[in-house]
């Protein structure tokens, strides 16, 4: 029964882009693909703030670092074309390298002390971002660099489409498939890595930093290690997103993504992988289904009464707070937390 | 020198308003332990607010500082509620919950916030009407306006009757006692909640103070004014050490000097390579580095934790 239960699920996951590549169009498996992406990042920043229990608002730094380290060296900007199994562990071992590079001065912070850091961490590394197109150009400035390679396995190109009998394998739907190995591979990761002896030296740090400490846990190393842990998969996230979109510029990485991230990691459930993925999912597919507000008001009221995009944001906000107010523990939480809020 | 001094007097009047909203930030964070991420919002409905009135009155040909006193007078009432149902609706059913809980209810907030305003102000930028004539002037070179002179002024009046207000009198004794713990304040006779939605309420006060004076200083307002003002004075509040009100004044003081001197410097000292854009990196970069030798910030007391 569970084997047939998981073989539903790993059917339904397969054929979900072409269906609704068949049913609601490209623009929907482009939302999907999103979501993926933000199930990667929420993963990796659970790792920092479920896990180890380090708040972290820059998170979408990470994000940044990798997509531009892809950006720039598969693209006309140096005219540099690497191929992508250099280019994704290249993006994750930078980003790792930043994380151990913001975790090092923090050591000694806590709460939000370390939250603010953070924020103006990853407030720095997109300033210069916008700022390094002059007077060498490095990133291009906010005009952002353009031109990326589109992601490639080999000879596939993702970027075409292609007819495999009678499916057609769109380029929307070929990212879907790679994203869905990366996001498979993370969650097999985090799972693997909770119940590890990194993961327990986590949750006694999370819990109590002097006790672990006394108990002969070497703080700084774990520490540092979910830093470099968590950026390492939101740099992977950010090389995807790049070849993905071809595109990156500083405006995809401002301090709101982070604070959506953490959205995403809280409301689903902190530390717990099944309530992260959830949660990522829901806030990545929400604002793009309120879009319908548009036409539903044309449609009951006879005209567009309030802005939209503005309705849409101020409805994406209401229900942030509505399922904050409901259910404060996440909609997934982790047993363990469960229990302590509970009582049992 | 005169550079110096011409920035450092821009940098003071920059960094009072910083250290009103600050104040907002780290009362409350006093006495819940917890970032009040729509303060930056409650500004910013003060400045619009305020920006409405103004311009409404600004045809009648009343005395400047009179019709900029009565936006304040209609923008303070409103912000003080808006910041007593924030409390309410996002605070209060969260207090024994999980620790980001309420932060993430704030973002929400927060986010509504800014589109309400978007739906009843638009998305453009209002400016000042021209109802404050500006004398400037001029002390060995450095210029001063009579705006600056009252926005320094103001805040330091402000800040003074609150500091009054929090020490000396029952009130402040029961808000302090509050921030001690709330449990024991609570038994010896303290309506905590009353304590924490006053709180709200005062410090909301003090933010659509500084809404009207950004909007003055700035002669523009717009419904995304409030995000970056709030960051910036929930920086400074830390920078300070948050929960001190000291802390928090002197925080802003320093970080508004902070920029405007890197504003002013920053092309010079690194030959032309990085220009005043680098100004919120600077302020950023002297926030790490205070908080790596003070973790606590520049007056917060080291907090030894219990085993």
């Amino acid at each position: 029964m569970k084997r047939l239960l998981w073989a539903a699920a790993a059917l339904t996951l397969l054929a979900l882009p072409l269906f609704t590549d068949a049913t609601l169009g490209h623009g929907w498996v482009r939302i999907l693909d999103f979501a993926l992406l933000y199930v990667l990042l929420a993963l990796g920043l659970n790792i920092v703030v479920g896990y180890a229990g380090l708040l972290d608002l820059g998170y979408v730094a990470f994000f940044a670092v990798g997509a531009y380290c892809y950006a720039l060296l598969s693209s006309p900007q140096f005219n540099l074309h690497w191929p992508l199994w250099v280019l994704l562990p290249l993006g994750a071992m930078v980003a790792a390298c930043f994380g151990v590079l913001l975790g090092t001065p923090t050591l000694r912070l806590r709460g939000d002390y370390l939250a603010i850091v953070t924020l103006g961490f990853g407030e720095i590394i997109r300033i210069f971002l916008n700022n390094l197109g002059a007077p060498v150009n490095i990133t291009n400035g906010p005009q952002g660099v353009s031109g990326i390679d589109s992601l490639s396995v080999g000879s596939y190109n993702l970027g075409q489409t292609h007819g495999w009998g009678f499916f057609e394998f769109v380029p929307v739907v070929n990212a879907y498939y790679l994203f869905l190995i990366g996001v498979l591979l993370a969650i097999v990761f985090s799972h693997r890595l909770e119940r590890s002896r990194i993961g327990r030296a986590w949750a006694a740090i999370r819990e109590d930093e002097i006790a672990a400490a006394s108990m002969g846990i070497n703080t700084r190393n774990l520490k540092l290690l979910a830093f470099a842990m968590g950026a390492s998969m939101g740099g992977l996230s950010g090389g995807l997103f790049a070849g993905f979109q071809g595109f990156v510029s500083p405006e995809s990485f401002t301090l709101m993504e982070s604070v959506m991230i953490l959205c995403m990691v809280v409301l689903g459930g902190m530390g717990n992988i099944a309530g992260v993925v959830l949660g990522a999912v829901l806030l990545s597919v929400l604002p793009e289904a309120l879009r319908a507000a548009g036409p539903l008001q044309q449609e009951w009221l006879g005209r567009v009464v309030l802005d939209p995009s503005n309705l849409r944001l101020l409805m994406f906000g209401c229900a942030l707070v509505l399922m904050m107010l409901l259910r404060p523990e996440g909609l997934l939480p982790a047993r363990a937390r469960q229990r302590e809020l509970h009582g049992e | 020198m005169e550079t110096f001094l011409q920035q450092l007097v821009n940098g003071l009047t920059l960094g009072s308003i910083y250290a009103l909203v600050a104040l907002g930030y780290t009362m409350v964070y006093g006495i819940l332990e917890l970032i009040n991420f729509a303060h930056g919002e409650v500004v910013m409905v003060g400045a619009l607010v305020a920006l409405s009135v103004i311009g409404a009155l600004s045809h009648l040909g009343l005395p400047g500082p009179v019709v900029l006193l009565l936006g304040l007078t209609v923008a303070a009432p409103v912000c003080m509620a808006l910041g007593f149902v924030i409390e309410r609706v996002a605070y209060r059913p969260l207090r024994r919950a999980p620790k980001l809980a309420p932060l993430i209810t704030a973002i929400g907030l927060s986010i509504s916030l800014q589109q309400i305003a978007a739906l009843i102000w638009g998305r453009n930028y209002i400016s000042f009407p021209a109802v404050l004539s500006i004398d400037s002037y001029n002390l060995g070179g450095v210029i001063i306006t009579s705006l600056q002179l009252t926005i320094m002024g103001l805040a330091a009046l402000i800040m003074a009757g609150l500091l009054m207000l929090v020490q000396k009198t029952s009130l402040g004794r029961a808000m302090r006692a509050t921030a001690q713990n709330p449990a024991v304040a609570q038994l010896m006779g303290v309506n905590t909640d009353q304590i924490i939605s006053f709180t709200f309420v005062i410090g909301s006060a003090l933010a659509a103070v500084a809404g009207v004076m950004v909007a003055a200083y700035y002669s523009v307002g717009n419904y995304t004014m409030g995000f970056m003002l709030g960051l910036k004075a929930f920086t400074a509040a830390v920078l300070g050490g948050i929960g001190h009100l000291k802390g928090a004044m002197l925080g802003g003081l320093l970080l508004g000097v902070v920029e405007a001197l890197a504003a002013g410097y920053m092309g010079d000292f690194t030959g032309g390579v990085f220009g005043s854009n680098y100004k919120d990196v600077f302020a950023f970069l002297v926030l790490i580095a205070v908080l790596v030798f003070h973790p606590n910030g520049l007056l917060g007391s080291r907090a030894r934790e219990k085993v």
